[in-house]
């Protein structure tokens, strides 16, 4: 299997660590504490590296145009881990000219002298969970950084020279303010963020969040609530120079984050290491979960296959814990979807007859804009931007 | 010695009695111990609760429908008896069906959980049997539970049915302990039957049991004459004629014989397929030379309580039909008519003699036929005259007509509290929110009291019961029998989603009443509808004026907050999800109405009548 000409191709790399492990938070990531001494961390690079060449040898080599590394926490590896990553993708893949590199990192896992570390590796995009600078709001969240922390971050890394950095906050917190809110987003403008990413808090199932709320500890996060400070978060950023271009996202010009258009967009990418995600040519895959299940599977490919130039799609199996063959409908799905919760919306000509006439009552009733409907696009007005998912049920029908 | 033969039995040596008892008094244990202790039955093929025959019967504990067992008996004298015991079925909503089984005796055992006292549901049989002129013979049982209380108990069986505390009998229906001087005294006591041999025959029905394989199985009682298996019959009330394909007894299983004689107790078997054809307190004759006065005492069966039952899943109506169909057979007091409704779909409206029987039918629907059903609110009948003189009848609270209306009766009941005294004060309160004018109050003993009530028989259909248990954690009891009808003040209150009436919310309310009923719904309502795309107006009206209002406010977020690798097959997954999700979902008008909410409205004024 080749990377279909002409589609973006990604690498995602998942590192499955964190010092503690926050109530609100069901990604798949561990503590030292949680992993007992089966995983090193140290050397769990050199798992990731090795999945990295079977990818290459899979999809022949395609030129890579954004890395994201995300986690857990990818700087509590070091940025010399993170680094050799890098260099691994560079030994296996060609690197597009203007390729996008970022990694996540947690404001108290950096210092001014890793982050110089990182850019001076390679890395051009950093990202900060910063999530809120309220004492209260971090409380709930359990984050173990301080308020000042994220500012101070992100300013040592415009000082090490990343070009882009993002912030990432939540809102909709039990407890927070719209005030709360407020001084979030000013510490993102005035840190010199060129990207903010805002979430209204989701109560995962399983989370000690989700438990705290079933048993009446913490009142669920209000929807109205969520929806005001959307919308405030949207007016100062949209002030300050930012433009909003997904659901959850804002950019200064030049500063959005094309590996989330990878996504959005149906390209291709593959997610390397434990619980990572990939899609490639309407395939979707997931990696087995556990670091532990993970490392094994992935000692039995490597060494069944060492001396093989090209391996087979199927050999990476292995290494899946669930693999989906989309059907043309479900592609149809996932773009309408994805594409309708984006500014740049979607082109008229992919929907169908049905799809057109519904497209063509809600730009009458102003739920999607009528004047970029007539221009052949399909695009939410922004008053309607929080039910978009109420369109796109209803626009597929 | 050989025990006399059916059909040929000295009415001289015939004992007719039954058990008056409340539930988990002991009725079924103390049967099943007599039908050992004469020997009917031994110790190996013994079941517990041998008579009951219905799983749910079994399972709760109460015999629904009665039966009749013969029990051969080799008195200590030496002499042959023969003891017919005829099961009385235990709950309020078959008064009627109890009466007919008293009609049959001339005695009755009143048994009385030595622990816990006489119930009301046992008194108001009691008085039914001592209004007969029954021979009554008190008994406590399950004297051997560490809790007994015999002489306290004594003294007030000893009060109210007037005899000496030494009179009542000490049994243990459990250990076996006093049952021979039970029966002992039923053949001493319980006067032998009374009839004229040579008169046509007259016998009583008082029960009718519908059998897949012999169809109707008729018990009667014979008073006069003979019925032969060579006889044709003749219903009386309805003027039908049948050929018998078989008579016999259960004793314990059923035994064909010749016939049934003066006084013996037995069944008909005619091949009638549907349990009207033959129905409880009918008189059976010959229809040769047949009696020309009946016995007296046929009652049509009335249903009380209404309500309709939908599937839950419209494809089931024609299941539900035929399950309808069915138990018909064997339930001569259901009735059915189909129903539509805006909110629930195709349904029918079924008439109950009252709570119990609505939930037995409900259950057996659910249970032997797989069905999953919503009941509306039961609600009882009302007779409405317009001003131009009509008169309406109204089982469906949707129906209810709401101008121009000069009278509203609804029925009411005699209701009997039997309670300890210190609750006496909550239960007054609870009777005088629920519209009760107290009719009498007399203390059974010390610490037991009698209240005696005329309550509206919808205010007991709304939560009564519930109410009465929590109020006097769980030590009251309560029997009530319909005495007719009241003119009341009844405004018909009607639910409506953004302006458009609920029909299966509909309810016929006091109009004191009507403002608490309109915002306990409206506000129940409010919870459990989702936010939808445009604000959605819960209100209450009595016809058009709006007595309560609430507002479920537009929905005013409604996207995922993350969309990126693994979220978007979990989100697309989610979206066919929501596909099935919607089709659970009732629209109302424009209002999408979960499933959910309808059961949790509509059960909020159903009252349980488990007992």
């Amino acid at each position: 299997m080749t990377n279909q000409d002409h589609t973006p191709f990604s690498l995602y790399i998942h590192i499955p660590f964190c010092a503690s492990i926050c109530g609100y938070c069901d990604f798949n990531t561990y503590t030292a504490q949680q992993l007992g001494g089966g995983i090193s961390q140290d050397s769990f690079h050199e798992l990731l590296i090795r999945e990295l060449e079977i990818a290459s040898r899979t999809l022949e080599a395609p030129a890579v145009s954004t890395v994201f590394i995300g986690g857990g926490t990818p700087t509590l590896i070091g940025s010399d881990s993170l680094t050799q990553i890098l260099r691994g993708i560079e030994k296996y893949f060609p690197m597009n000219p203007d390729v996008e590199i970022t990694t996540e990192a947690n404001p108290d896992s950096v210092n001014a002298q890793m982050l110089t570390e990182l850019r001076q590796g390679g890395f051009n995009r950093i990202s900060f969970g910063m999530q809120s600078v309220a004492p209260a709001v971090l409380a709930t969240l359990q984050r173990t950084h301080t308020a000042g922390a994220s500012a101070q971050a992100a300013t040592w890394a415009r000082e090490a020279g990343f070009e882009h950095v993002n912030l990432d906050l939540i809102y909709g917190t039990p407890g927070e303010t719209d005030s709360d809110v407020r001084d979030s987003v000013n510490v993102c403008i005035d840190a010199g963020a060129d990207h903010v990413a805002a979430y209204s808090l989701i109560v995962e199932p399983g989370t000690a969040m989700a438990r705290a709320v079933n048993s009446g500890v913490l009142p669920p996060p209000d929807d109205d609530a969520c929806a005001d400070r959307h919308n405030i978060i949207d007016t100062m950023l949209q002030r300050a120079g930012f433009n909003w271009y997904e659901v959850s996202n804002w950019a200064k010009p030049g500063g959005q984050s094309a590996h989330n258009q990878v996504y959005w967009s149906s390209a291709n990418w593959w997610g390397v290491g434990p619980g990572a995600h990939s899609h490639v040519n309407g395939r979707r895959w997931v990696n087995h979960k556990h670091p532990a299940t993970y490392a094994k599977a992935m000692e039995n490919i490597a060494m069944e296959n060492i001396a093989m130039e090209n391996i087979a799609m199927e050999k990476g199996e292995a290494l899946h814990s669930d693999t989906e063959e989309l059907t043309p409908e479900q592609i149809h799905v996932e773009k309408v979807m994805l594409a309708l919760r984006t500014r740049a919306g979607l082109p008229v000509g992919e929907l169908d007859n049905q799809e057109l006439s519904r497209a063509k009552e809600f730009a009458r009733q102003g739920v999607i804009d009528p004047v970029e409907f007539a221009s052949g696009v399909v695009r939410v007005t922004d008053s309607e931007r929080l039910l978009a998912d109420r369109v796109i049920r209803e626009l597929l029908g | 010695m050989s025990s006399p033969r059916p059909g040929s039995t000295d009415p001289a040596v015939v004992r007719n009695f039954c058990i008056i008892a409340h539930i988990d008094h002991g009725k079924s244990t103390l049967a099943d111990r007599m039908l050992q202790h004469t020997g009917l039955v031994d110790a190996r093929s013994m079941r517990a609760q041998y008579l009951d025959r219905m799983d749910i019967e079994r399972e709760r504990g109460i015999t629904i429908k009665s039966q009749a067992v013969r029990l051969p008996y080799e008195a200590p004298d030496g002499k042959e008896y023969i003891l017919n015991l005829i099961d009385t079925p235990g709950h309020v909503d078959f008064t009627y069906e109890v009466s007919r089984s008293l009609a049959a005796c001339e005695g009755a055992v009143l048994l009385v959980d030595a622990a816990q006292g006489i119930e009301a549901q046992t008194l108001a049989n009691l008085y039914l049997a001592m209004e007969n002129d029954m021979e009554i013979i008190p008994v406590l049982n399950k004297i051997d539970l560490p809790a007994a209380q015999p002489e306290k108990y004594a003294a007030e069986l000893a009060h109210i049915i007037g005899c000496d505390p030494a009179d009542v009998l000490m049994v243990s229906a459990k250990t076996g302990v006093g049952v021979s001087e039970l029966l002992e005294r039923i053949i001493e006591k319980v006067p032998a039957p009374k009839g004229d041999a040579s008169a046509p025959a007259r016998a009583l029905i008082f029960d009718s049991v519908y059998d897949t394989y012999r169809g109707v199985v008729t018990y009667v009682r014979v008073v006069d004459g003979r019925i032969g298996t060579r006889d044709k019959i003749e219903m009386m009330s309805l003027g039908t004629t049948h050929e018998l394909l078989e008579v016999g007894v259960i004793s314990p299983e059923p035994i064909p014989s010749e016939g049934l004689g003066v006084g013996e107790v037995g069944y008909l078997i005619t091949g009638v397929k549907d349990v009207r054809q033959s129905r409880v307190g009918d008189t059976v004759t010959t229809a040769l030379r047949g009696a020309t006065e009946s016995l007296g005492g046929y009652r049509d069966p009335l249903p009380m309580v209404f309500s309709g039952l939908y599937p839950l899943d419209g494809s089931d109506y024609p299941e539900l039909r035929d399950a309808l169909d069915k138990l018909k057979l064997n339930d001569a007091a259901l009735t059915y008519e189909p129903e539509t409704s805006l909110a629930l779909g195709f349904g029918f409206r079924c008439g109950f003699l009252g709570l119990l029987h609505l939930e037995i039918v409900r259950e057996r629907l659910e249970r032997e036929f797989n069905l999953e059903l919503i009941s509306t609110a039961p609600n009882v009948v009302y007779r409405v005259i317009t001003d131009a003189g009509k008169e309406i009848t109204v089982t469906n609270p949707s129906e209810f007509p709401e101008t121009k209306l000069s009278q509203i009766f609804e029925p009411v009941v005699r209701a009997t509290v039997l309670l300890p005294s210190e609750f006496v004060g909550a239960v007054m309160e609870l009777c005088q929110q629920r519209r009760g004018v107290l009719l009498g109050m007399d203390y059974l003993s010390e610490d037991r009291v009698e209240l005696r009530y005329t309550l509206p028989l919808a205010e007991i259909v709304f939560d009564f019961f519930d109410q009465l248990k929590s109020r006097t954690r769980g030590y009251a009891s309560l029997d009530y029998e319909p005495t007719g009808e009241q003119e009341a003040d009844l405004v018909k209150v009607d639910i409506l989603l953004h302006g458009e009436a609920v029909d299966a919310f509909s309810a016929v309310v006091h109009r004191d009443k009507s403002q608490a009923y309109g915002v306990l719904i409206v506000q129940k309502l409010k919870e459990l509808i989702p936010r939808q795309q445009y604000e959605v107006p819960i209100q209450a009206a009595i016809g058009a004026r709006i007595i309560t209002r609430e507002t479920v406010r537009a929905v005013r977020k409604d996207v995922l907050a993350k969309c990126y690798g693994g979220d978007i097959s979990r989100k697309r997954k989610l979206l066919e999800k929501q596909k099935e999700g919607k089709k659970r979902m009732k629209m109302v008008g424009s209002v999408e109405v979960p499933q959910e909410a309808f059961i949790a409205v509509l059960s909020t004024s159903e009252s349980s009548s488990k007992k």
